[in-house]
């Protein structure tokens, strides 16, 4: 009874933690089906085709190379103006900064059909100036990716140690010196990791981009728009490649979190 | 450029600022007011015109009070499932992983890694009438032989769970990391039973946590569509599927501005509400 009781915990644990894998797991094994229908739900047999031809769906390709640009043009443009911002609600005291705070805030906290109607609403009545598809979506997610990079940032900023700052400017440096030889440097980590998860959040979203798409079609709006009639596999493939390429990235930055610590401990 | 700022300190801050808050202001804000102005419009698609028409939130309310009690309804229970899910495996990652640590965090956000509209697909593939689950239920005769899961409330609410667990699991788990080890051993000195400790110091040091995470899970929850549209039927339809279908199917816009200010507004009287309980500094970090 005692070691049922101080392992129930682990095992619930450990559930869960299958339950959160078990879709992703699908997500991987579907991509090496050879599907009877036109739908993928159900497992026929194993096949390399869909990973060999993974762009011969008409449209795919197209709809990848796009989420791949708005989210590289998205995410510079929101990793500047965010990292500006968490620099100046962490470093200055200013009048405003709480409605600053909240003007951060809203945007993560407001549901993305909400976001996506809202800025549509903007574009249609406005005709004149904006035109739906890449340049909307692009502002679209520049829009609600800054919030995310100024929390990143800002958490970043706020334990950080200024005496390197003071020592330079003793040294004789100026504060733009200072700041580009410095600041951004020691930020840079901070900056990196909010940018990932900014292009993260840009190549997945679907709601925003939907809304203010056009005709302009993103890997998510793509896969919407072919759920109805069929998913081939090669959906699965494109899928489960983003996956893996962002778990190497996160895994390389756990082994090397855990090796930094290690040095650590070995140098005490 | 740093002699600038030398010389007008008090600038500074505001010449930070200026891009990206104009970005917020030009592209949240000021599309948040076109909504307003959109919701008090009166027309057919495509000759609208602004009449101050009230009645359009009357009407959205009374014509969609369904949909907007099954949103919050299944956005409620997803919350507090994912809750039940997120805390004791939050807990175990923080006080009993060991080394792993850092490797079952990353279990938590990997669903964020597979697109949004592929992980609830392969929901599909799991439910699905053939698949092991239906199977494995129609065995033991939990399900008849003619039942399913798909497209059924449980499997709406069930993908809604899944979809926006990981927002549960990363502020809860934050807020435990942060508890002092010495405060459970200062509990247990003082003769305090593993479950008191966990009652009158654990749990309430991690409230913080639960209260972002509540907010975090929920209010996306409420306003997703993608759920009830691949996992549900038209009986499932929540308010996300009405606004979608009103913008950008029937070309609706005052109904479908007007029900995104209802949502909305629901939303800002909740925030507002666990703001005045927990503080604002608490809820925007």
């Amino acid at each position: 009874m005692k070691v049922v009781k101080r392992h129930a915990l682990t095992a619930y644990a450990l559930l869960v933690v299958g339950y959160l894998m078990l879709p992703i797991a699908v997500v991987i094994l579907f991509s090496f089906n050879r599907p009877a229908g036109r739908f993928n739900y159900v497992w026929q047999e194993f096949t390399l085709d869909n990973w060999v031809e993974w762009d011969s769906v008409l449209g795919l390709r197209e709809s990848v190379i796009k989420s791949i640009q708005i989210g590289v043009l998205a995410t510079i443009v929101a990793a500047i103006l965010g990292t500006l911002i968490a620099l100046a609600i962490v470093r200055h005291d200013f009048r405003g900064r709480g409605s600053t705070n909240v003007l951060v805030f809203l945007p993560m906290s407001t549901p993305e059909i909400v976001l996506g109607a809202s800025l549509l609403t903007l574009f249609l009545n406005m005709t004149s100036v904006f035109a739906l598809g890449f340049w909307t979506i692009f502002i679209a997610h520049v829009m609600f990716i800054v919030s995310y990079i100024v929390v990143t940032v800002k958490a970043r900023l706020i334990g950080f140690d200024r005496h390197l700052e003071e020592a330079a400017m003793d040294l004789g440096a100026n504060e733009w010196t200072t700041f580009r030889k410095i600041t951004l440097p020691l930020l840079a980590p901070a900056i990196i990791a909010a940018s990932l998860l900014g292009f993260a959040l840009s190549i997945d979203d679907f709601v925003i981009t939907y809304f203010n798409a056009g005709g302009e079609q993103t890997f998510p709006v793509f896969v919407w728009g072919i759920a109805r009639v069929s998913v081939p596999p090669q959906v699965n493939v494109v899928a489960s490649f983003i996956f893996l390429v962002a778990i190497a990235l996160a895994l390389a930055n756990v082994f090397w979190q855990y090796r930094s610590a290690r040095r650590a401990q070995g140098a005490v | 450029m740093g002699a600038f700022f030398h010389r007008h300190p008090r600038l500074t801050p505001y010449l930070l600022l200026a891009p990206g808050l104009a970005w917020l202001a030009l592209f949240f804000v000021v599309p948040l007011v076109f909504l307003g102005y959109q919701s008090l419009q009166s027309g057919v698609f495509p000759s609208f015109e602004f009449t101050w028409e009230f009645s359009n939130f009357a009407d959205a309310i009374s014509d969609y009070r369904e949909q907007f009690f099954r949103s919050f309804f299944y956005a409620g229970i997803a919350t507090v499932v994912s809750l039940l899910l997120a805390y004791p495996l939050v807990y175990w990652i923080a006080f009993r992983s060991g080394p792993w640590r850092n490797l079952f965090l990353l279990a938590i956000v990997a669903p964020f890694f597979v697109t949004y509209l592929i992980r609830t697909l392969a929901w599909l593939n799991i439910l699905a009438d053939e698949g092991p689950v239906v199977g494995f239920l129609r065995t033991i005769n939990v399900l008849g032989e003619q039942e399913g899961l798909l497209f059924t409330t449980l499997a709406v609410v069930a993908g809604i769970t899944y979809n926006f667990f990981p927002f549960m699991a990363l502020p809860l788990y934050v807020s435990l990391e942060q508890i002092d080890p010495r405060l459970l051993e200062a509990a247990k000195d003082l003769y305090a039973s593993p479950r008191q400790a966990f009652m009158r110091v654990t749990l309430p040091l991690s409230a913080p946590g639960i209260v972002a995470g509540t907010l975090l899970t929920f209010i996306p929850a409420a306003g997703d569509f993608i759920n009830a549209e691949l996992l549900g039927t038209p009986k499932q339809q929540m308010i996300g599927n009405v606004i979608q279908a009103k913008f950008l199917e029937s070309l609706d816009y005052p109904t479908a501005a007007s029900l995104s200010f209802v949502l909305m507004a629901f939303i800002l009287v909740g925030l507002a509400v666990y703001a005045k309980l927990v503080g604002t500094e608490k809820l925007t970090g």
